[in-house]
Formats: C-alpha cells, structure tokens, sequence
C-alpha cells in the first residue's frame, strides 16, 4: 500500500509559520535565558508579527486552496490576517508595563498570544470543518491559559475555568454540528463541496438543518451572541487586562471569519432558514448587550457587554447576507479592533498599579488632568457609539446599508435604536470625564512608551478609516469576491 | 479667481482648533483673542459669498464637487442657495459677537472651551453647505459633541449633565432614524435609476411611491422637527437653554435650531413632496399648537432664560406654518424669520447673559426698575424686545407678517389662530420687561449695576444695525430668497397635481 502525500506549498502557510517560529524561538529563550533577565519577548513578538504581515501583503492576490484542499489562500483570509495581525500587535504593545507590574512578563505570555493567532489564522483560512475546528481549538486552548495567567488572583482562575468548561461545551457543540453534516452531506467536510451534496439529500434536509443549528451555536458561544452570552462579563472582568482586549477583539475577529466563511459558502442555499434565525439572535444580542451595560459600574464589565452589543451589530451584516454584508463584516471588525484597543489601552493606563482603578467613576476629572488621554478615550468612547466622523460611524454605516439593501428595514430600524441606547452608556464615561470633579485624588498617570503608542496610532486610525474609509471599503470589496453568490 | 469659499468657511475654524492647541492654556486673553481674530477672519471670508451672489437664479452656486467615497457614490459636494446663504452668513456673522461675549463670562478651561466653540462653528457651516446626504448626516452628527460639551462642562452646574445627556439623546434619536431613511432613498434611488449616490440634487424629483414617502417623510421629519422643536418633541429645548452657557444658548437658539427648519425646506419638502403635501394639516397644527403653547407656557415662567426658551418654540411655530404654506410670501416669511429670530433670540440671551454675570440669577423676581442704574442697557434691551415681539419698523414684524400673509392664502383658520400667536407673543415679552425693567428698583443688590461695557455694547450695535435694517429694508434679504424660493414654490405646485389616492395610502399603512 502506498501513501501520497499531496503536494504544498509552505508559503501558503507562510504567516502561520512564521508567528509559529516566532512563539517557540520566544519559548526557547525563554527556557535558556537565566532568571529574572529580562528579555525581549514583546519586541520579538513585534518582530514577528511586522514579518508575517508583510508576507501576507505580498501575497495579496493569490487565490487558491492548499493543503489537499484544507485551507484557503485567497484575499479574504489575507484581510482577516491582518485585522489579527494588528490585534495581537497592539496587544503585545499594551501588554508589557501592564504585566511587569504584576510581575507576570513571561515569556509564554508572548508564544500564548501568538499561538493563538496562529489558530485564529487557521481559522479564517480554512476550507474543510476539520481544520476550523483545529484552529478554533489551537486558538481557544491558547486564550484559555491566558484568562488564567495571574493564577494567584481568583478571579483570573475563574475566568479561566469559566471559559474553559463553556467554550469545551461549545466546540462540543460545534463538533456535533459537524458530525451530522458530515451524515447529511454524504461524506463530506469540504466547504465547497457542501452545498452540492447538501442539495442533493432533501430527504436529509431535517438533519442539515439540525447540524446547521447546532454550528449556529458553537459559533454563537465564541463571538457572545445571546443566549450563549454569559460567560463573558465574568471572563472579562476576571481575564488580566490584555487578554480582555485581545479576546474581545480577535477571538470575535476569528470566530466571525470562520462563521461568515462557512454559512456564505455552505449554506448559502438556505439563506432563508438561518437568517431568520440570526435575525432574532442579531436582535437580541444588540438588545440585551446595550441594556445591560447601561447598569456597569465597572468599565471591563461596561466593556464586555458593549461587545455582546458589539457581536449583534456584526450579526445583522451576517443576516444581510449579501456583498455589502460581507464587506461591512470585514471593515466593521477591523474599526472595532483599533477603538476596543484602543479603548482598552486607556483603561490599563488608568487602571495602573495591577488594575487600582477599574470603576468607572474612577474617571471623573480624568478631563482636564489628562487631556489628551481623556480626548482619545472619548474619541473611543464616540466611535463605540457609532458618532461620525470616526471608523465606528462608517462600519455602522455600512451594516446598516447592508440591511437596508437586503430588505431588512425593520433590523435596521433596530440597530439604529440600539446603538442610541449605547450612546447612553458611552457618553457617561465622557461625562464622568469632563463634566464631574475628581472623586479622589488620582494621583499621577505614567504614560508607558507602549500603550502611549497604541493610543496614538489607534487613535489616528480610528479617525483615519473614518474620514477616508474609501480605499478601505474597496479592499474589503476585493476581499469578499471569493463569495459567489452574494 | 475661484476660492473654494464654503471648503475655506469650513476648515478654517478646524485650524483655529489646531492653532488654539498650540497656545498656552493659561493665557486666557490670547486664547480669546486668537478665537475673535479666527471668527472674524470667518465673517470676513464669507462676504463674498454675499457680494458675489448671482440673486437671479435657483441654481446651487459656489459648487464644490469632489469624490469621496467613489465606489459608495458620496461626495464631498457643497453649494448654497438662497436658503443656506443668510443661515451661512448668520452663522458667520454671530460668531464673533459670541466670542465677544465670552470674554468675562467663561473663566474656567477656556481653551477647551473655545476649541469647542470653533468645531461647532465649522459643523454648523457644513450643514447648511452640504449637497450630499452623507456628508450632510456626518456634519449634522458631528455638531453634536461641542454642543453637547458646551452645555455639559460650561453650563449651570446644578441640572447642566442631565440637560446635556438631554439634548444629545433627543437629538440623536430622530437622527438615526433619518439614517435609515437616508439608506432606504439611496438604495431606491439606486434600482430606479441605476446610479447609487447621495448626490441631494440627483434625488429631487426622484419618483418615489407614496408609501415610501410617507415613511421615509416623517423619519426625515421627526428629526428635523426634535431639531426645530417643533411640539410635542421641544421638551429638550427649556433644559438645554437654561443650562447652557449664554453663548451655548446663543448659538443653540440662533443657529442650531434653524437646521431643523432648513432641513424641512432642503430634505423633506423637495425630497418627498407629495407626502409634504399630505402632512401639511398635520405640521401646521402641530406648529400652532407650538405658537401657542410656547407662548402660554412663556408667560408663566418665572427664570428669563426658561421664558426666551418657550418664546422659541412659539416662533419656530411661526416659521414651521409658514414654511407649510408652500406660499412665497409664506416661505420667504419664513426663511426671514429663521433670520430675524436669529438675530432678536440671540440678543435676548446675551441680554439674560449680561444680568446674570452682574447679578448670579436670572429669576424675574429677583430684578425690577434696571432702568434707573443701566439705561443703556435698558434701551437695547426694550429694542430686542420690540423686535421679538414683531413690532412694525423691527425685523421681526416682517416675518411674521409675510407668514401670516401666507398663511391666510393657503387657510384662513390657520391664519387666525396664529395671528393671536403675535398677541400672546406681547403679552409675555411686555410683561416680562415691564417686571424687569420699568418701575421703582425694588431689590436693593440692584441700586449698584453697572451698566453695560463698551465691550457689550459693540455686542450689540450689528444686532440693532439688522433688526432695524431688515425691519425697514427687508428686500435687501427677500431678493435673496426670492429667486430659489419661487422655483420650490414651483416644484411643489408640481407635485401637488399627483393625486395621491386611498389605495396609495392603504398600501403605506400595510408596509
């Protein structure tokens, strides 16, 4: 018996490598280098990361499948490499002041991250269940440990826990999906081939639908879509700092990757039946997002549950269903990793010594002692909100068009109104920040060259994208051609 | 030579705001110095717009056109008509005096404070410039958040959050709804055309079916009419007056609410005019309701600044009816008195402005016989009054007379229930000044007010200069309008003839 192994080409898998290569050169040195020495992981983990993103622009306009099929290399991967890319790079930058204090700089924090990275990249490339499901897992195991890194702090053990037994339920969820898919399709996990051979068993119709709801879920776990919401206050209010940002926006980034790849290639064909479905999940996630963190006194609770609200707006690009849906998906979920980094980039400043100050009213006065770090946060707080002239604006803009134009004036309607509600809750930081006294004597803010940075380039992105988000729009527009029939 | 005049009144103030980051925060009078010298230079830039302006046709002048977003058809696209022209220079033109009167007034971050000030001025100016509906929306929105930190950091601490919050909610509500509406026109536009953009004037006389009207009418109508405020939706206005800082209320009452109004006349009515022609029952009684209830509630107010703020709501009443008249005396009464209330509601709370920095309250009680220790004041502050009220010889008897002349064309019911709106208007404006200023002073802390500063009175001079001169000479203004107002005069008796019938109307209510 003989065994082919089918022809590759490394470079498809190019950036993975790299971060890949990266993660375990961090790990060695950080087994060899003696004790208490400090290292460089975070300007190595930049190093990287600058390296695997200039790969993937070279590799803008390729389109193909490698790996016997299993994965794809084709725009659409490349734009959400990026978007990855540029999470975990901030990430890294507000990371290292933020740990030091916490003693916990180490060098496993940086390979984690970019392990992580490295899944959600598998993710949004894959071209057969199997492989999503690995890179979902090589990503989600990653994040797991992160949410647990300040292990004597019980609240990061159990958000640790927390995410490790709901999200194991999850990619349970998930697996089973894919297992009676595999039954209905005849055999098949190739995304390609699905909607062929799902159309060719209607009398497996009910089983596709039910193999359908139960990856609706899995999904729905992993971008905090209501109901399957609840474990994200606690597991971002107990998860260190960075790791929030980072899974606020990446995980979310990668899932709905994953998510949009899978039901606009497989499912397209059943548009009618999921998007109702996703209709009321879209309706319900912005609803109870925005409403419940009105009530937040703590701004990483305020924050986890406007990207509850944050996951709803992007699902009503997902109902949409159309060209337009897909490139506000790609354009909204890029504005939202530089405002939500950005944002969070404050709150670590704030926060200083192991997280002293996390209420909200520990902002009042922030205004006039700090004004530039108060006039970004409410440039993030504005773009949250949806206020032009900043990206958060223009990606509402474009979710919103995208419902209209697939006839969906009534989610429109709705999302419009949600994002007022929303306004309520992110203008109070601002009114906290410029309109009450300091409550108490802050004392100073030092302002770490890292997240300083992040402030500003996020900052200046957030307004840049938002002003000319023109070459942007055409970007994702060239992205999301790899979709057929939308 | 072609300066690109409205891109130059729009940026202009933006680069003040990087010049005023520059200047040291302690300086107060520099800062304020700086700000005067960058709204004067803004008045001075937008004269040409005046001089140069062609009164003979209803064509969009001083056009400026150039891609933003190609691939979503927005453009930057800025025009004037006879419409935005006398907003654009009102804007302009008061923006100096405000940063005149807040020389003594604002102590505290005064350079966040004028920062605020310039960014308000360059949105507003974008409003009334922009041709474009998403360069339109992204100005409209962009006012928000100086205004709303205006009222919010500067205003009276006691209710100035909640008025802020207020302000911005009630705003924000009507204008998402408009996005939405924007968004259903521009993709309707797109399949019956062909050509998806956001150029306004591609839109005009689009056909549109009248259930898409109705809706897409009163989405666009309610956040213009949050914005006027036109009733049941003015409750923001008294909170947002009363807490602002003199010159927040100045520019909310001069400026702001004028693009409620403005955006009847440039969006809603053109945009879907056989809806327009459908809600005229509606919009007129709901503008009586508002010239007469503002003007009761005024006569009960015990704060000045509350009572100027109900007294708006009236006069807003007076333009929304004559706008509603589709009449040109109606409209070009309207559009003048968009101006005049400009002008007499600005004075009015500069005037309140004044006697609150000497005294600390606004409370009628609390003053009585200013007369005898400020007769200067007295006199500008009877004049503003006498315009306000509409008095013949002052510039707000030509506007309510030419909307009253229209309203009385197009129904006489609504002609005469308004006509009792300019008694009321008297009785509550006389009375309050007689309470303030006539009789013996009566309050001993106001035997020793001085009188007004030659600061304050320059204040005052080009406002007098325009409500005697618009009062006297109306048509140097009313030739302005004339033009562009008989072409929408025009364009809706056009549309007027499309009989829209039940059935039409039944398929709306189903949508």
């Amino acid at each position: 018996m003989t065994i082919t192994i089918p022809g590759f080409h490394l470079y498809s898998i190019g950036p993975e490598l790299i971060l890949t290569l990266t993660a375990i050169v961090i790990l060695l040195l950080d087994a060899l280098s003696p004790r208490g020495r400090k290292a460089h992981f975070p300007q190595l983990s930049l190093l990287g990361l600058a390296a695997a993103a200039v790969m993937t622009v070279l590799m803008w306009g390729i389109r193909g499948t490698d790996f016997a099929r299993m994965i794809y290399v084709d725009n659409f991967t490349f734009f959400f490499y990026l978007i990855f890319i540029l999470g975990t790079a901030l990430t890294v930058m507000i990371s290292r002041q933020y740990l030091e204090d916490y003693g916990k700089n180490l060098g496993e924090y940086y390979a984690l991250l970019l392990f992580a990275t490295v899944g959600m990249m598998l993710m949004a490339a894959s071209a057969h269940l199997i492989m999503l499901f690995l890179g979902l897992e090589v990503m989600s195991i990653a994040v797991y440990v992160l949410a647990g890194l300040f292990r004597e702090d019980p609240r990061s053990n159990e958000a640790s826990l927390k995410y490790l037994i709901l999200g194991s339920f999850s990619s349970a969820f998930l697996l089973f999906g894919m297992a009676f898919l595999y039954g209905a399709a005849g055999g098949t996990l190739y995304l390609d081939q699905l909607p062929k051979a799902l159309m060719g068993h209607t009398f497996m119709r009910p089983l596709t639908l039910l193999a359908m709801a139960l990856l609706l879920v899995g999904f729905g776990f992993k971008v905090a879509s209501v109901p399957f919401h609840m474990w994200i206050p606690d597991v971002y209010e107990g998860a260190p700092t960075s790791v929030t940002a980072f899974m606020a926006v990446g995980v979310k980034a990668a899932t709905f990757a994953a998510f949009a790849r899978v039901f606009f290639l497989a499912f397209l064909a059943m548009k009618l039946d999921w998007t109702m479905l996703l209709w009321v999940l879209a309706v319900a996630t912005m609803t109870v997002g925005n409403v419940t963190a009105i009530v937040q006194t703590n701004i990483k609770r305020m924050l986890a549950y406007s990207s509850i609200a944050h996951a709803g707006y992007l699902l009503v690009a997902l109902v949409a269903a159309n060209q337009l849906g897909a490139v506000s998906l790609l354009y909204y979920l890029l504005a939202y990793t530089l405002m939500n980094l950005g944002a969070f980039g404050v709150v670590i400043l704030v926060g200083r010594k192991k997280d002293s100050y996390l209420n909200i009213y520990d902002y009042s006065g922030l205004g006039f002692q700090h004004p530039a770090l108060a006039a970004s946060m409410a440039l993030f707080m504005f773009a949250l909100a949806g206020i032009p002239p900043t990206a958060g604006f223009v990606g509402k803009f474009y979710i919103f068009s995208a419902a209209v134009q697939a006839g969906y004036i009534w989610l429109a309607i709705i999302g419009v109104m949600n994002s007022l509600v929303s306004v309520y809750y992110y203008l109070r930081i601002t009114v906290l920040m410029y309109m009450k006294p300091a409550e108490a004597d802050l004392g100073p803010v030092t302002f770490s060259p890292g997240p300083t940075a992040v402030l500003a380039a996020t900052a200046g992105a957030v307004l840049l994208i938002g002003i000319f988000p023109g070459s942007l729009y055409n970007l994702a527009v060239n992205a999301v051609k790899i979709f057929p029939g939308l | 030579m072609h300066l690109p005049i409205l891109s130059i009144l729009i940026f202009l103030p933006l680069l003040g705001v990087g010049l005023l980051l520059l200047l040291d925060r302690k300086n107060h009078q520099v800062l304020k110095g700086a700000t005067l010298g960058i709204s004067l230079l803004e008045l001075v830039f937008s004269l040409p717009l005046w001089f140069r302006f062609d009164n003979g046709t209803a064509a969009m002048q001083f056009v400026e056109r150039h891609n933003w977003i190609p691939s979503y058809g927005v453009s930057y696209y800025l025009g004037v008509d006879g419409f935005s022209l006398l907003l654009i220079l009102l804007t302009t033109f008061l923006t100096p005096l405000c940063v005149l009167a807040t020389w003594t007034d604002i102590q505290t971050h005064v350079k966040e404070f004028m920062i605020c000030l310039l960014a308000l001025i360059s949105g507003m100016i974008g409003v009334f410039a922009s041709l474009d509906l998403f360069l339109f929306y992204v100005f409209w929105e962009v006012m928000l958040i100086p205004m709303y930190l205006l009222i919010g950091v500067w205003g009276n601490p006691a209710r100035r959050v909640y008025a802020a919050i207020k302000f911005f909610l009630f705003t924000m509500f009507g204008s998402v709804l408009m996005l939405v509406a924007i968004l259903v026109l521009y993709f309707h536009c797109g399949k019956t055309t062909g050509v998806y953009t956001f150029d306004l004037l591609k839109m005009y006389g689009l056909a549109i079916p009248f259930h898409l009207q109705y809706w897409m009418f009163l989405a666009f109508g309610l956040a213009f009419a949050i914005k006027v405020p036109m009733f049941p939706f003015h409750t923001w206005l008294p909170d947002a007056h009363t807490e602002a800082p003199t010159v927040g209320s100045v520019i909310l009452a001069a400026v702001l609410l004028k693009m409620g109004t403005y955006g009847f006349l440039r969006f809603n009515m053109p945009l879907f005019p056989q809806a327009a022609h459908y809600f005229v029952p509606l919009f007129s009684i709901l503008a009586l309701i508002g010239i007469v209830y503002g003007a009761l509630v005024s006569m009960m107010q015990k704060d000045l600044k509350r009572l100027i703020a109900f007294s708006s709501v009236s006069h807003l009443g007076f333009v929304m009816l004559g706008l509603f008249t589709f009449t040109v005396s109606g409209l070009q009464g309207g559009i003048i008195q968009m101006i005049n209330h400009g002008i007499s509601t600005g004075a009015l709370f500069l005037i309140v402005g004044m006697i609150y920095e000497r005294r600390h309250t606004r409370m009628i009680a609390e003053f009585g016989g200013l007369a005898t220790p400020m007769p200067i004041f007295a006199t500008i502050f009877m004049i503003v009054t006498l315009s306000s009220i509409a008095v013949p010889g002052t510039n707000g008897f030509v506007g309510e007379f030419l909307i009253l002349l229209g309203a009385f064309r197009s129904n006489i019911l609504y002609g005469t229930i308004a006509a009792t709106g300019v008694i009321f208007s008297a009785c509550y404006m006389l009375w309050m000044f007689q309470r303030v200023v006539w009789g013996e002073v009566t309050n001993v802390k106001n035997r020793e007010l001085a009188d007004l500063s030659w600061r304050e009175i320059a204040i005052f001079l080009p406002l007098l200069l325009f409500i005697v001169w618009i009062g006297v000479y109306p048509n140097t203004f009313l030739n302005k309008t004339k033009a562009t107002t008989n072409n929408f005069v025009a364009m809706m008796e056009k549309a007027q003839a499309v009989q829209v019938t039940q059935s039409q109307l039944c398929k709306g209510e189903a949508l």
